[in-house]
C-alpha cells in the first residue's frame, strides 16, 4: 500500500507529514498517529520511512502487483553520512544487506554562501558565465565553449 | 471561506516550484542579485520534493570535458539524433557548455561521486551518464537553495501566474493556497522562474487501484509547468512529444545503468535478439537519416530512444512477449549484481521492492520489461515545454527575445521539465538551466524592464475567489445527497482525473490502444476534453488536500489539452514507438522538419497553431568512422 504506520511505534511527531511530496502522510484525528490517507498517490519514495524517527512506517508492496510477505528496510544517517538497505524476499531466499554514502563532506558544510561572494564585475554580467565560471567548466583555464571557438557556424533555418 | 491571505510583496524573484531546476535557479540568483529579495513557492517540501524525491544514482548529462570526453556540440548531435532532429540546438549547446561546472560543485559540496581508478575520471555509466551515490541529491540542492533564498514557502500549490495591468503579456508574480492551512497566498514579483515540472499521470497508467501511484515519473509532477505557463498565454513548443519507457515490469525501475554498466541485454520469449529483425520496415517509415543501422554500428551513432521502443512494441504485438532483461550473466558478479540492487534503492525503491515481494533474484532469472504509458515532459530523452529564448550569442533571431529562457511572456522563466526544445538536459542539465535562467531574470529587473508593474485588488481577488471554488462548490451540493461521492452536481478530482486519463488514452495514443491516434480520434478526444473543461469548473473539493488535487487535475488538463493539439498539428508519425498518427505513418521532412509552436489565448481558450524553423547548428558527421562511410558510398 505503500506505505503504513505501525500504530506502537508511532507517536505523533509529525516528521513523515512534513516531509511527504505527495502530501499523503496525515495525522488521524482519532488516534493521533500518522497514517497513509491517499495510497494510490504513493510512489513508495520512502521519504517519510527515512524521516521517521521511530521507524514507525514500513512499505508493503502495491497490493495490484505485489505479493505479501517480503521487506525492504531503510535507516538514513546523516551524521554519519551513510544510508543502510535491507531487503528480504518472499521466500527468504534473498537477503540483502547493502550500504551506500550518501555524501563525502559534513552535512551542507560545504556549499557556499553567496551572498558573501566578491560581486560579479559587469564584464561577467555582461558575458554569458556563471557562478564560479569559466574555471569550474573545465578546471583548467580554458574559456567557456561558443560556436566560434567550436568551429560551428549558424546555418539558415530549415523550415520544412 | 474563512482563510487568510497572506501577501509576499516586493519581490524581485519569485521560483514557483523548486525542484532541480528551482533550485539551480535560487541559489544562482544571489550571486548576481545580491540585494535581490528571492523568493521559493513550493507545494511540497524542497528537501524531498520533485523526481528526484528518491534520490538518483546516475548523472545523466556529463560531458567531461575536463577529462577530454566531449565537447557540447557532441552532446547537442546526440539529443538530436535521439529526438529524430526535432530540437532547440541553441538552448541544447547552451545548456552543455555549462552542465560540467553544475556537476564539479556538487562533488564540492559532497556528493559522492564514483571514480574510474584506472584513469581518475569519473565512473561512466555511458558517454553521457556518471555514476553516483545520490541518494540525499535533492536534500544538498535544496541547502543551496535555502543559503540563497530569502524565503522558502512550502506547501505552497501555486494555481496562477499574476499578470501585470499596466503592460501587457507581463508577469507580475504568483498566486496559489496552503495545501496544509488552505490559506491564500499572493506573491508579487517582478520577475518568476517556473520549475514546476512535468507531467505523469495524464494517460492511464498500466498500474491499477492501489498502485496507480507507481507511475515512473513521480505521481506529484502534476503538469504545473505547463498549466501555469499555458494559462498566463506563453506560447509551447514540441507538446506533442510525449515520452514512453521501456522499463522493468511494474515497478519501472531504471535500465540505463542495466544496459550500460552491467551489459545486460534484451531478448524476446524464446531467448532471440528480436530489434533488428524490425528495422528494415522501419527504415522504410521512417528514413535513413534516422536509422541507419550499417551507420549505427560503425559509428556507434545511437538508435533513437522512440525506435527502440517501436521494435519492443510490434514484438510484443506479434505474440513474442514477454521481453526480458538478461540478467543472469551480469549478476553472477557479486559487485555487478550490488551495483544492479544500489541502482534501484537510489531512485526507484520500489522496484527493489516488488523485487523481494515477487522473490525474483536477477541472477537466477531474467526479469520482464514493459513499455510504460506516456509523460509530458522535457528534461529526460523528449522536449515538452515552453518556447523560450536562447542566449543572445548563440541563437538566431528567430530564437532570442532578449534574455535567456523567458517564455514569450515578459519576465517569465523556465528551468527543467518547463522548457521546450531541451531533451536529455536531466537533473544536472535542469539545474544549469535554473541558473541560466536566474542569471538572465536578474539582468531582466536591472535593465528596467520590470518597472511599473501593477495588480489590482480586483485581480487578486478574483484568483482567490476561483481558487476555492471547488470547496465551495462542495459545501453548497453535499446536503443534497444523503452520503458517498456520487453527486449530480460536481464530481470530485479522483473522478476528473480518472476521465482524463481514460480520454487521452483512448484519443490521444496510450497504452491500451498500442500509442496509436488519428485525426478522427484526436477530434473527438478535443470535444471530450471541452465537456470535462465544463465539469472541471463543477470540481468539489472536500477538504484543503482535495483542494490541491483539484488544482492539480487543472494543470493536467491543460496540458492534456496542449498535448491534443500539437498531436493533431503535426500531420506525421516522427517519433514512432512513442505515438503513432494512423493516418499518417511515416516521418515526413519535406512538411514537418520544424517544430511546433503553440498559443493559448487565455481570455477565450482558443489554440493557434504555427510552425518555427529548425537551425542545425553543428554539422552531421558524428566521427571518423561515419565519415569515412559517407565518403565510400559518395
Ligand atoms: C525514476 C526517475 C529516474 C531518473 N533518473 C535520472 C538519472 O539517473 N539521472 C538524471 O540526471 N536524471 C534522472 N531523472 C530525471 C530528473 O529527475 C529530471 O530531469 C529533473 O528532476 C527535472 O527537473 P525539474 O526541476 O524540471 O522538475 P522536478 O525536479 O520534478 O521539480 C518540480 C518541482 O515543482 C514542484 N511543483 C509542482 N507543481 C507545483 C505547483 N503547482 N506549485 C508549486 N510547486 C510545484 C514540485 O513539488 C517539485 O519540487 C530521473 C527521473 C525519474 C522520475
Ligand atoms: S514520523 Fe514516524 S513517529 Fe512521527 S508521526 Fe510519522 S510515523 Fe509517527
Ligand atoms: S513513500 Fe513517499 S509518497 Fe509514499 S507516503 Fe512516504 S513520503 Fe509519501
Amino acid at each position: 500500500m505503500p506505505t503504513f504506520v505501525y500504530m506502537t511505534r508511532c507517536d505523533g511527531c509529525g516528521h513523515c507529514v512534513d516531509i511527504c511530496p505527495s502530501d499523503i502522510m496525515h495525522i488521524d484525528p482519532t488516534y493521533r498517529r500518522a497514517y497513509n490517507i491517499e495510497p494510490n498517490m504513493c510512489w513508495e519514495c520512502y521519504s517519510c520511512v527515512k524521516a521517521c524517527p521511530h521507524h514507525a512506517i514500513d512499505v508493503r508492496g502495491y497490493a495490484d502487483f505485489a505479493p505479501l510477505g517480503h521487506s525492504v528496510r531503510v535507516i538514513r544517517d546523516e551524521e554519519k553520512g551513510v544510508i543502510a538497505w535491507r531487503i528480504k524476499s518472499r521466500n527468504g531466499e534473498n537477503d540483502l544487506n547493502l550500504l551506500a554514502p550518501i555524501t563525502t563532506k559534513p552535512w551542507g558544510q560545504h556549499i557556499p554562501q553567496l551572498a558573501n561572494q566578491p560581486a560579479p564585475s559587469q564584464e561577467m554580467r555582461d558575458s554569458q558565465l556563471l557562478f564560479n565560471e569559466p574555471k569550474y567548466i573545465r578546471l583548467d583555464d580554458g574559456d567557456i565553449h561558443t560556436l566560434e571557438s567550436n568551429g560551428l557556424e549558424m546555418k539558415e533555418g530549415v523550415y520544412y | 471561506m474563512g482563510y487568510k491571505t497572506i501577501i509576499e510583496d516586493n519581490i524581485d524573484i519569485l521560483v514557483a516550484g523548486a525542484g532541480l531546476g528551482g533550485t539551480g535557479a535560487a541559489f544562482e540568483a544571489r550571486y548576481w542579485g545580491k540585494d535581490k529579495k528571492i523568493v521559493i513557492a513550493e507545494k511540497a517540501n524542497i528537501d524531498r520534493s520533485g523526481a528526484v524525491a528518491q534520490g538518483l544514482y546516475a548523472i545523466n548529462c556529463y560531458m567531461g570535458t575536463r577529462f577530454g570526453e566531449n565537447n557540447p556540440e557532441d552532446h547537442v548531435r546526440y539529443a538530436r539524433i535521439d529526438l529524430m532532429g526535432m530540437v532547440r540546438e541553441d538552448l541544447l549547446f547552451d545548456m552543455a557548455r555549462h552542465v560540467d561546472s553544475a556537476v564539479h560543485q556538487f562533488e564540492e559540496w559532497g556528493m559522492p561521486i564514483m571514480r574510474n581508478p584506472k584513469t581518475g575520471s569519473y565512473l561512466r555509466e555511458g558517454r553521457w551518464q556518471i555514476m553516483i551515490h545520490g541518494e540525499s541529491y535533492k536534500p544538498m540542492v535544496a541547502k543551496a537553495a535555502k543559503k540563497s533564498a530569502d524565503k522558502v514557502y512550502n506547501r505552497i500549490c501555486v494555481t496562477h501566474l499574476l499578470m501585470d495591468e499596466s503592460k501587457e503579456n507581463r508577469v507580475a508574480g504568483a498566486v496559489g493556497f496552503n495545501v496544509r492551512t488552505g490559506d491564500y497566498h499572493v506573491f508579487k514579483s517582478k520577475a518568476v522562474v517556473v520549475g514546476a515540472g512535468g507531467a505523469s499521470n495524464i494517460f492511464k497508467p498500466r498500474s491499477v487501484g492501489e498502485g496507480a501511484g507507481r507511475v515512473w515519473y513521480a505521481p506529484w509532477s502534476s503538469g504545473s509547468a505547463y498549466g501555469l505557463m499555458i494559462g498566463a498565454g506563453a506560447k509551447m513548443t514540441q507538446m506533442e512529444n510525449r515520452i514512453v519507457l521501456a522499463r522493468f515490469k511494474d515497478g519501472y525501475g531504471p535500465v540505463g545503468a542495466y544496459f550500460l554498466h552491467l551489459k545486460t541485454y534484451t531478448q524476446n520469449c524464446d531467448g532471440e535478439e528480436y530489434e533488428s529483425k524490425w528495422f528494415p520496415a522501419l527504415e522504410k517509415m521512417v528514413g535513413k537519416a534516422y536509422l541507419d543501422t550499417e551507420a549505427s554500428h560503425v559509428s556507434h551513432r545511437p538508435i533513437p530512444t522512440c525506435l527502440r521502443n517501436h521494435a519492443f512494441i510490434n514484438e510484443v504485438a506479434s505474440g513474442k512477449g514477454p521481453i526480458h532483461m538478461v540478467t543472469m550473466e551480469a549478476f553472477q558478479d557479486p559487485h555487478l549484481e550490488e551495483i544492479g540492487w544500489h541502482n534501484f534503492l537510489g531512485m526507484t525503491v520500489g522496484q527493489a521492492v516488488l523485487w523481494a515481494a515477487t522473490d525474483v533474484n536477477p541472477k537466477h532469472e531474467n526479469p520482464e520489461l514493459t513499455t510504460s504509458e506516456p509523460y509530458v515532459m522535457g528534461s529526460h530523452a523528449t522536449g515538452c515545454g515552453a518556447w523560450c529564448s536562447g542566449p543572445e550569442d548563440i541563437s538566431p533571431d528567430e530564437y532570442f527575445w532578449g534574455y535567456n529562457r523567458m517564455t514569450t511572456v515578459e519576465g517569465l522563466f523556465g528551468a527543467g521539465d518547463a522548457v521546450g526544445g531541451t531533451p536529455h538536459a536531466f537533473s544536472s542539465g535542469s539545474f544549469t538551466e535554473g541558473r541560466l535562467a536566474a542569471k538572465a531574470a536578474c539582468k531582466y529587473i536591472d535593465d528596467g524592464k520590470a518597472q511599473g508593474i501593477r495588480v489590482s485588488d480586483e485581480q487578486i481577488n478574483r484568483r482567490k475567489e476561483e481558487i476555492f471554488k471547488p470547496m465551495e462548490h462542495y459545501k453548497i451540493y453535499r446536503n443534497e445527497i444523503v452520503a458517498g461521492s456520487v453527486n449530480p452536481n460536481y464530481i470530485n478530482p479522483r473522478q476528473g482525473l480518472d476521465r482524463l486519463q481514460k480520454l487521452m488514452d483512448e484519443y490521444a495514443g496510450g497504452v491500451t490502444v498500442n500509442y496509436m491516434t488519428n485525426e478522427k480520434l484526436l477530434h473527438i478526444g478535443l470535444k471530450k476534453m471541452k465537456y470535462l473543461e465544463e465539469d472541471l469548473e463543477k470540481v468539489a473539493a472536500e477538504n484543503v488536500h482535495e483542494l490541491l488535487r483539484a488544482w492539480e487535475l487543472k494543470h493536467r488538463h491543460l496540458t492534456s489539452e496542449a498535448v491534443f493539439h500539437h498531436t493533431l498539428f503535426r500531420k506525421e508519425t516522427r517519433w514512432p514507438g512513442y505515438y503513432y498518427r494512423g493516418d499518417a505513418m511515416k516521418v515526413d521532412d519535406d512538411n514537418w522538419h520544424v517544430l511546433t509552436v503553440s498559443h493559448r489565448d487565455p481570455q477565450t481558450g482558443d489554440y493557434t497553431m504555427e510552425k518555427a524553423p529548425l537551425y542545425h547548428l553543428v554539422g552531421d558527421i558524428e566521427d571518423k568512422a561515419l565519415a569515412e562511410l559517407h565518403a565510400k558510398k559518395d
